[in-house]
């Protein structure tokens, strides 16, 4: 590999953002879903950066009072830091659409295909991106086949090692790395834990990247990558929220060439998946070709995460790059809510 | 300049150029003790912050309901107070605790049927801090301390934070067995560990929610009179009892080889944080100077606002009131869980205290369902907390303390569904669910005091 010289300058420019920003933003952080605990963490960092950059923030949850809450507040605009269904699954982003509130991040219908594995690792697939071998499988066809042949069926199509994962969710929650086809069941269970729908995926053995991938009002933007070393040697729930217990490289020490190639795939999937604002790419890098894994519209913003560091390291504070963000929505608007057709 | 966690405390342009960060996030990553060994996040622990969100049915916290409590009894012995004594109720005191509060507890412990002077009892911060320091003044890391299957969750973190070895006793429909017990300090004095003490909850156990006849009691304080060894009766729930006067206390049946631990978390309010040590002479001189160490004196405010309370107040009578609020709540679950659970659960019905013990059919796995039970917005706590070795998988905790009666049925009923479907998924992959279970700091297996 290349040597990388210690001393270059990463930094990404961007043409300053000059527009009036909203008299409140409301952080909707927490909700309902297994990642509340890493959402309201994300959503205190967001609202701190967005503070220190003089914004007004309100930090809100997602109940039953949130509605007639946004409905008071005119001129306000959310930044959704949710994680899990119903943040990121976009069911939450067409509320907003219909309440006409501008938002910051991807519409509904966009994130509805993204956050679900089994779709978006299909579309991007079929833009000609590199993935691994996918099988995805609601738990009832193994009752109607037999756990057995199909456990079997995939053993030999995937191979092993193979990646089981819930279809919905973030986080690494109810992923498992299966070697042997007795550990297969198991891990299957593990998955349908946190949803009805598992995805079966080649294990890719390689390098592991995240890119994040920003529009601050001039197109989307790659910010160098974070590549992510775990002292377990696996990204899991712990390993990402325990400070101290992964190695975070940012710029990733790649090759000039890899890490345009990290950056082109990130933007592609922005693109192919109609992402808008802000999303981040997981990616492996094998023999120096960068494999997608998962794409986040609502990446973690936490003390731990990636996104932070790869906007510092691009030379963008969190306060400015997350202030801009909410500048455009502002900017953007809402949608307004359809007119009631008149006979 | 940067703040460590990349907040910016001061504006800066808007592009710098930077070179490579290579970080941990952590800057003290070397410098932690060997102890801290496992304070990490937990996917599990996590699951207990939806938990506690209203739409959620949480039998999994430990939370007593205070609702009951008159509060206007409590403000205005709290204003007398302040007014009349406020100089002294909010000075330091005594590292060992106040006198008034200690003769008051001599009265309470009176009525499981011990003897004691106020001079052998030290005051701590919630019973919690008596397990701590008891523990601070036994065991050397390695030293193994006996615990029931299950314990107490609280209990193993902190043998756990004073690198103590865990080994577990077995348990019946009474608690404790005698014969366990020895079979099992012999066989570790014969393989050359040092057992420093057996932890036991003899009343409405948690989690298990099972009592020690006075019999049983008898056989094990003979156990450990034959084995040398030091009781430490952890009693917090024993005159929260439904149906009869309380059974005696272990301690009660022998002035010096049991410690006690006690607490006014349950028979009146846990925000007070008061608890006591009733121990030996020679245990009680080290308990204190670990006290004076530990928080130079516990609360004062607090051991003086409950010494009024238990003056001015029918305390007996409002422990029955609470014990009465509890049994409907317990006879709720039972009901529940009588028309809910499918065929092979079984569970205990205790006589006092907040838990229910659950036990599932072999191949389930309570800690791997919890995920899917949250998203059925029911919690409880799965049997692998209460265990230090990884074991407990097929057992789950329902607590009926905080929950009315009616959101219990309405958990129950969630619960069962879950169960149905977990019940559906083995008999799809004829395998016994879950993974086996690495040994979690226990901790990260049930929610916070906070929680529901």
């Amino acid at each position: 590999m290349p040597a990388v010289d210690p001393a270059a300058d990463f930094s990404v420019p961007v043409q300053p953002v000059d527009l009036p920003q909203p008299d409140l933003v409301v952080v909707l952080a927490g909700g309902l879903s297994h990642e509340r605990e890493v959402s309201l963490r994300s959503g205190r960092r967001v609202a701190q950066a967005l503070r220190s950059r003089g914004l007004e923030v309100l930090e809100s949850d997602v109940d039953s009072t949130l509605v007639p809450r946004l409905t008071e507040l005119a001129g306000a605009v959310v930044f959704p830091v949710l994680h899990g269904e119903a943040g990121e699954d976009g069911a939450l982003r067409e509320v907003l659409a219909l309440l006409g509130v501008p938002f910051v991040g991807s519409v509904g219908s966009a994130c509805r295909v993204a956050f679900d594995k089994s779709i978006a690792t299909t579309v991007v697939a079929d833009a000609g991106l590199t993935t691994p071998t996918q099988v995805a499988l609601p738990h009832e066809i193994f009752r109607e086949l037999g756990a057995q042949a199909l456990v079997a069926a995939l053993g030999d199509q995937i191979g092993f090692p193979m990646m089981v994962k819930p279809s919905r969710g973030g986080s690494a929650l109810g992923c498992t790395k299966v070697a042997t086809a007795a550990e297969l069941p198991a891990a299957m269970v593990g998955a349908y834990a946190y949803g009805p729908v598992a995805v079966v995926e080649s294990f890719v053995e390689g390098t592991e990247v995240t890119v994040a991938v920003v529009d601050r009002g001039h197109g989307p933007t790659a910010l160098p990558a974070v590549e992510i070393r775990p002292d377990s040697g696996v990204y899991d729930y712990t390993s990402r929220y325990t400070a101290g217990t992964t190695r975070f490289l940012c710029p990733a020490p790649l090759p000039t060439d890899v890490a345009r190639r990290c950056a082109d795939v990130a933007l592609r999937v922005h693109e192919v998946l109609g992402l808008r604002d802000l999303s981040r790419t997981d990616l492996i890098i094998r023999d120096g070709e960068p494999v997608f894994l998962e794409v986040n519209v609502s990446p973690g913003m936490t003390e731990t995460s990636a996104v932070p560091l790869a906007s510092e390291a691009a030379g963008w504070s969190l306060g400015k790059t997350c202030a801009d963000l909410v500048a455009l929505a502002a900017a953007r608007g809402g949608r307004p809510a359809a007119a009631v057709a008149q006979p | 300049m940067r703040h460590p966690w990349g907040v910016e405390s001061t504006p800066e342009p808007d592009r710098v150029p930077l070179v490579r960060r290579d970080t941990r996030l952590d800057s003290y990553v070397d410098r932690y003790a060997a102890r801290t060994h496992g304070m990490t996040a937990s996917a599990i622990r996590a699951l207990f912050a939806v938990a506690n969100r209203p739409e959620v049915v949480s039998l999994a916290g430990g939370m007593p309901n205070i609702a009951d409590l008159p509060l206007d009894v409590v403000g205005s012995a709290l204003q007398d107070l302040v007014l009349g004594r406020g100089l002294q109720a909010m000075q330091y005191g005594s590292g060992q605790g106040e006198q008034e509060i200690r003769e008051a507890i001599c009265e309470v412990m009176s009525l499981e049927g011990i003897s004691a002077h106020p001079d052998d009892v030290t005051v701590t911060v919630g019973s919690q801090q008596a397990l701590d320091l008891v523990t601070r003044i036994f065991c050397d890391p390695g030293d193994v301390v006996l615990c029931e299957a299950p314990s107490y969750v609280g209990a193993l973190g902190v043998f756990r934070s004073f690198q103590c070895d865990v080994a577990h006793v077995a348990m019946d429909s009474e608690g404790l067995v005698p014969e366990a017990l020895r079979e099992a300090v012999l066989a570790l004095r014969a393989a050359g560990r040092s057992v420093k003490f057996v932890y036991t909850i003899p009343s409405f156990h948690n989690p298990a929610g099972v009592t020690q006849s006075l019999e049983r009691r008898r056989a094990i304080l003979a156990v450990a009179e034959e084995t040398d060894l030091l009781v430490i009766e952890d009693n917090p729930y024993g005159l929260l009892g439904f149906d009869a006067d309380p059974i005696p206390a272990i301690r009660s049946l022998s002035d010096d080889r049991v410690v006690y631990l006690g607490t006014f978390s349950k028979t009146f309010a846990p925000g007070f944080r008061i608890g006591w040590v009733l121990a030996p002479h020679a245990v009680r001189e080290k308990l204190v100077l670990a006290q004076e160490s530990a928080t130079l004196c516990p609360p004062t405010f607090s051991q003086f606002a409950i010494t009024a309370y238990l003056r001015q107040h029918d305390w007996q009578g409002q422990i029955k009131v609470f014990a009465e609020m509890y049994r409907e709540r317990r006879d709720a679950m039972l009901a529940g869980l009588t028309a809910e659970m499918p065929a092979g659960v079984t569970w205990t019905v205790p006589a006092g205290g907040f838990y229910v013990w659950v036990t599932l059919p072999p191949g389930l796995d309570a800690q791997a369902m919890l995920p899917r039970a949250v998203t059925a917005r029911v919690a409880y706590v799965p049997g692998t907390a209460f265990y230090a070795d990884g074991f407990g998988s097929r057992h789950l905790r329902l607590s009926y303390c905080f929950p009315t009666p009616e959101r219990i049925l309405e958990g129950t009923r969630r619960l069962g569904e879950v169960l149905a479907y977990e019940s559906e998924l083995m008999s799809t992959f004829g395998t016994p669910l879950g993974a086996p279970h690495a040994a979690e700091l226990p901790g990260h297996l049930a929610p916070g005091t906070d929680q529901r």
